[in-house]
């Protein structure tokens, strides 16, 4: 390793400015960035999706022309020598080239031979890397026949076969189980330790900053902070509490967001995490008319309260074209129409389930993507499907909309099986895409008026639910843009409306607020709690462990098989330990996994 | 039950229409190739470079030449003093066909004799060389016949009299534009209605579509409807072009042709939309469409008479819209052929048309991964 001493810092960015033109608009994807990262190191580059990390990583890279602004790797301009940048660093893109169908091994000997490491030194190298990364045991198999933790392993070996001194990762961990995940940080703490690599590492998962040594976070562009993640949370010290009333948690929850002087409320377990706009309880008193019998308990402060607490900063500070997050109403209120029906109280227990699944398994040739899956959907619940990608979660959620055939068992929803029932029993209903698939080519009001007429609205019918979708989701300054040029926020909200134009009984929600920011989540969670207040069924699927805890009841699937069954609470009460009184649902999946003693990823 | 079909015609157009590139593809490659199949695609022969060697220098020899050099067909670029310079100049293309007139060429045909006349063709190209030589032939039997007339002697034994109907002057153009018709309305079809699935698919739209209460023959309306639409407009532009700007002759009566274009962009409709809903990308909805394509205007009689084929290869041709659309375009713009007699090559078109929709309806809902 290089002299230099470890006080220097091997990343350096000075306000780092980037813009790119997409079809008209010129888009700024990096508004001034500064920041720091230590030799031997974990940097965290944390934000949302279109937050600018990946464009940042890029330009550290040197794989983007720098337009304004200075970025320093190892002491090295990557602005005027890139090719000497390059030869020091190692980077893994999202979707690292892997060779699907070569195997393990010969991914390895690939890219050994691109990177032109020396066959003498390749013996010695595979025998570190193999043993690091677990994959020794399966050199043999084809790489598309790995799981998406082991195949982002493989990735980071390919990535590592030249050691670099500086690590660029760019979402290792989007849609890995948490097994895999945990191994991935295992490695990254390694390199770091033994070989005193300097990590970059970009996520989208708040709760991976804590792991980081430090964090730059950034929000659409914009640098909102750099430090240790201790001097995040270090700055809401005081201010996270665990509140519990005897009211049900959404009812709860619904009122504390609404509840002047804090500015978070999100469900954890049976209670309401809350972040208060300034220390102390002095407004409890206001609190407690909204929820009588509140009582509160400090908790310690988590990277994600700090995010929020920032965004809600930002979003006060520019009040008038807010994003929509504001809860200016009680969210009840602004519930869209319920669709009523007569038959059970929302909350109570639903005498005939919604959603049947008995025994559902499908095949793709020999591969079992979904095997012998049992379960029951209430009306008026939130369930969820929960898992890696590559669980099968989608695969039973696709089988559930009709839209992919059951090698056997039995489905019902709303007492259809959707592949051959009558076309009309769809309109029953609503269906959100993974990526929130619209009509990119066709403007918000287009997008509304084509899908309200698929739905076979017509009259003032299709205008009246027009007119709610754009009065509800605040579309009205967007309602001539197209839908391709709308911010990932924006796009989400238009998915959830063309969802719901027909007012559905059954909501199927495919990974629906992956990528957003953690307020355009909470607005969407809001809007789906009134809905199944209001009776709707919700079936969602997520990786995101942390979105589970919006459910009523879920299900952890892994290789195609239900690993666990019950409401948030009650799997993580299974993975309690002395050691761990409070385990998270992620604790619990690594529990059970280990439990199991199956090899997820086989 | 209509208005989700409007919906869909309506999203589907804009989604065409929105996209400057996809605007473009509708415009400027039909424009290319019509200028490219009317102008450079002939079979006609212009300004044939030649080369004569006239050593009679006799009052007939003379005529003769001036025959060759007042013939659009060719032109004379070289007066050779010996017969070995031809040579030369065909090997070096420079021209393509020598002819040699004997030294006695006057005295023999005022002796009512048969005066030799040689011809050397640059044979390389075997179509061309037929073609010169049929050329060189009809000026030769025209001076013969003048020649006679004015100087006596014996008549030639048998006579052609020909009459080219439908086009006498024998224009390639005449065959060739109208076909171009058939051609590119079938390339934008296939590439518009063949790519609007696939890309939904992509998108993940597609999905969206399945799940709302639209019904298989609501999708397939939906998505069909467009394309045969813009077939048809593609098909009037281009028959407005042949006939004010190339001059093709039309004949026969305009509902007669759209009977015809209407049924072949109807099952050329029904083959995009079945590739569609068999490519799970873009990208082979698009190699699809080319796998189809280039096959079927050989196989089409567009450029060489299906007659010419092997018997095997005749009966696939059976299965192509294109063969059966050439004929009605190339008899309604040339013989003013009616709607009876093109029966024959109405009813096949609708067979497939109707046969690769049902398939498409089918596909959408099976092909799901």
């Amino acid at each position: 390793m290089p002299p230099p001493t470890d006080a220097e810092p091997a990343l350096r960015l000075a306000d780092v400015r980037h813009r790119f033109r997409s079809g008209p608009r010129d888009v700024a994807a990096l508004a001034g960035v500064s920041a720091t990262a230590m030799r031997g190191t974990v940097t965290g580059l944390i934000g949302p999706d279109g937050a600018g990390k990946t464009t940042l990583m890029r330009l550290v890279a040197g794989l983007l022309r720098l337009q304004s602004g200075r970025v320093e790797v190892l002491g090295i301009d990557v602005g005027r020598d890139p090719l000497a940048v390059q030869a020091r660093l190692g980077y893994m893109p999202q979707r690292f080239g892997l060779y699907e169908d070569l195997t393990v091994q010969e991914n390895l000997d690939l890219y050994a031979d691109l990177q032109d490491v020396p066959p003498a030194e390749r013996r010695a190298r595979y025998a570190q890397l193999l043993p690091l990364t677990g994959l020794g045991p399966f050199t043999k198999r084809l790489a598309g026949r790995l799981s998406g933790g082991m195949k982002q392993k493989l990735g980071l070996a390919c990535t590592l076969l030249h050691p670099p001194e500086f690590l660029l990762l760019d979402e290792p961990t989007v849609g890995v189980d948490p097994v895999s995940r945990r191994e991935l940080w295992r490695i990254i703490e390694h390199l770091t330790r033994e070989s005193r690599t300097t990590v970059l590492f970009s996520t989208a998962y708040l709760d991976e900053a804590e792991r980081c040594d430090q964090v730059i976070l950034i929000h659409e562009g914009r640098l909102l902070g750099a430090g240790t993640p201790a001097a995040f949370t270090a700055e809401i010290a005081g201010r996270s509490f665990l509140a519990s009333a005897g009211l049900g948690r959404r009812e709860l929850q619904a009122r504390l967001s609404a509840a002047p002087g804090i500015l978070d409320a999100v469900i954890q377990g049976d209670r309401v995490r809350i972040v208060t706009a300034s220390t102390g309880t002095a407004a409890s008193a206001d609190w407690s008319r909204a929820a009588p019998g509140l009582s509160l308990t400090p908790t310690p402060p988590r990277f994600e309260d700090s995010f929020v607490a920032k965004l809600r900063g930002i979003a006060r500070a520019n009040e008038p074209p807010l994003p929509p997050a504001s809860p200016t109403a009680t969210p009840v209120a602004t519930a869209p129409p319920p669709p009523v029906t007569t038959g059970s109280t929302p909350g109570g227990t639903p005498e005939e389930p919604v959603i049947v699944v008995e025994h559902l398994t499908r095949r793709f040739g020999p591969f079992v993507a979904v095997r012998d899956v049992s379960f029951a959907v209430g009306r008026g619940e939130i369930f969820g499907l929960l898992g890696a990608n590559g669980a099968g979660k989608s695969t039973t959620f696709r089988m559930l909309c009709g839209l992919l055939p059951a090698s056997a068992g039995r489905l019902r929803v709303a007492g259809f099986d959707l592949r051959t029932a009558a076309a009309t029993a769809r309109a029953r209903i609503g269906y959100m895409a993974q990526r929130f698939s619209l009509y990119a080519d066709l403007s918000v009001r287009q997008n509304l008026r084509f899908f309200s007429s698929a739905y076979r609205l017509s009259g003032a019918r299709q205008i009246a639910r027009i007119d709610w979708a754009v009065g509800e989701f605040d579309l009205a300054a967007v309602l001539d843009a197209t839908a391709r040029d709308l911010a990932l926020g924006y796009k989400q909200r238009l998915a959830l409306a063309c969802a719901l134009m027909h007012e559905p009984q059954i909501l199927f929600l495919d990974e629906p607020t992956s990528g957003v920011d953690p307020l355009a989540r909470r607005e969407f969670w809001r809007r789906i709690n009134a809905l199944a207040e209001s009776g709707v069924t919700v079936l969602v699927t997520t990786h995101f462990m942390e979105e589970a805890e919006y459910c009523d009841r879920l299900i952890i699937m892994a290789s195609g098989r239900v690993l666990a069954d019950g409401t948030p609470a009650s799997i993580k009460a299974s993975a309690r330990r002395d050691d761990r009184p409070d385990p998270t649902l992620e604790d619990a999946f690594i529990a059970m996994i280990d439990a199991a003693g199956t090899e997820v990823a086989a | 039950m209509w208005r989700p079909i409007f919906a869909l015609i309506r999203k589907e157009l804009i989604a065409v229409f929105r996209d400057a590139r996809s605007r473009l593809v509708l415009v400027v490659p039909p424009l290319i190739q019509l200028l490219v199949f009317g102008y450079a695609a002939t079979f006609d022969l212009n300004h044939v470079p030649i080369a004569v060697f006239d050593p009679d220098h006799g009052q007939a020899s003379r005529e003769l030449v001036a025959r060759f050099a007042g013939s659009p067909t060719f032109s004379v670029r070289k007066v050779l003093d010996s017969e070995s310079q031809g040579s030369a100049l065909l090997d070096a293309r420079a021209v393509q066909m020598v002819l040699v007139i004997d030294p006695r060429f006057t005295r023999d045909l005022y002796q009512h004799r048969s005066a030799p006349v040689r011809l050397v063709v640059d044979g390389r190209n075997s179509n061309t060389a037929l073609l010169i030589e049929g050329y060189a032939n009809t000026i030769l039997s025209g001076f013969a016949l003048r020649w006679t007339a004015a100087h006596g002697g014996p008549p030639p034994a048998a006579m052609l009299d020909i009459a080219t109907r439908y086009n006498p002057a024998l224009l390639s153009r005449w065959f060739i534009v109208p076909g171009v018709i058939a051609l590119l309305t079938q390339v934008v079809v296939l590439l518009v209605v063949g790519l609007s699935v696939a890309r939904e698919r992509e998108m993940g739209t597609f999905d969206q579509l399945l799940v709302t209460p639209l019904r298989p023959i609501d999708l397939l309306l939906g998505k069909g409807l467009p394309g045969v639409l813009i077939g048809l407009v593609e098909a009037s532009v281009i028959t407005v072009a042949a006939t004010v700007w190339f001059k093709i002759p039309f004949r026969g009566e305009i509902g007669a042709l759209y009977l015809g274009l209407l049924l072949f962009v109807i099952a050329i409709t029904g083959l995009g939309l079945a590739v569609s809903a068999l490519a799970a990308t873009q990208q082979q909805a698009l190699l699809g469409a080319f796998l189809f394509m280039v096959p079927s205007v050989i196989l089409s009689g567009f450029a060489t008479p299906i007659a010419n084929m092997p018997r095997w290869v005749q009966w696939l041709t059976f299965a192509n819209p294109m063969r059966y659309v050439l004929v009605i375009v190339r008899g309604v713009f040339l013989e003013g052929t009616g709607y009876s007699a093109l029966a024959s090559q109405y009813w096949p078109m609708a067979v497939i048309g109707l046969v690769t929709l049902i398939a498409a309806a089918w596909l959408f809902r099976k092909r799901t991964v």
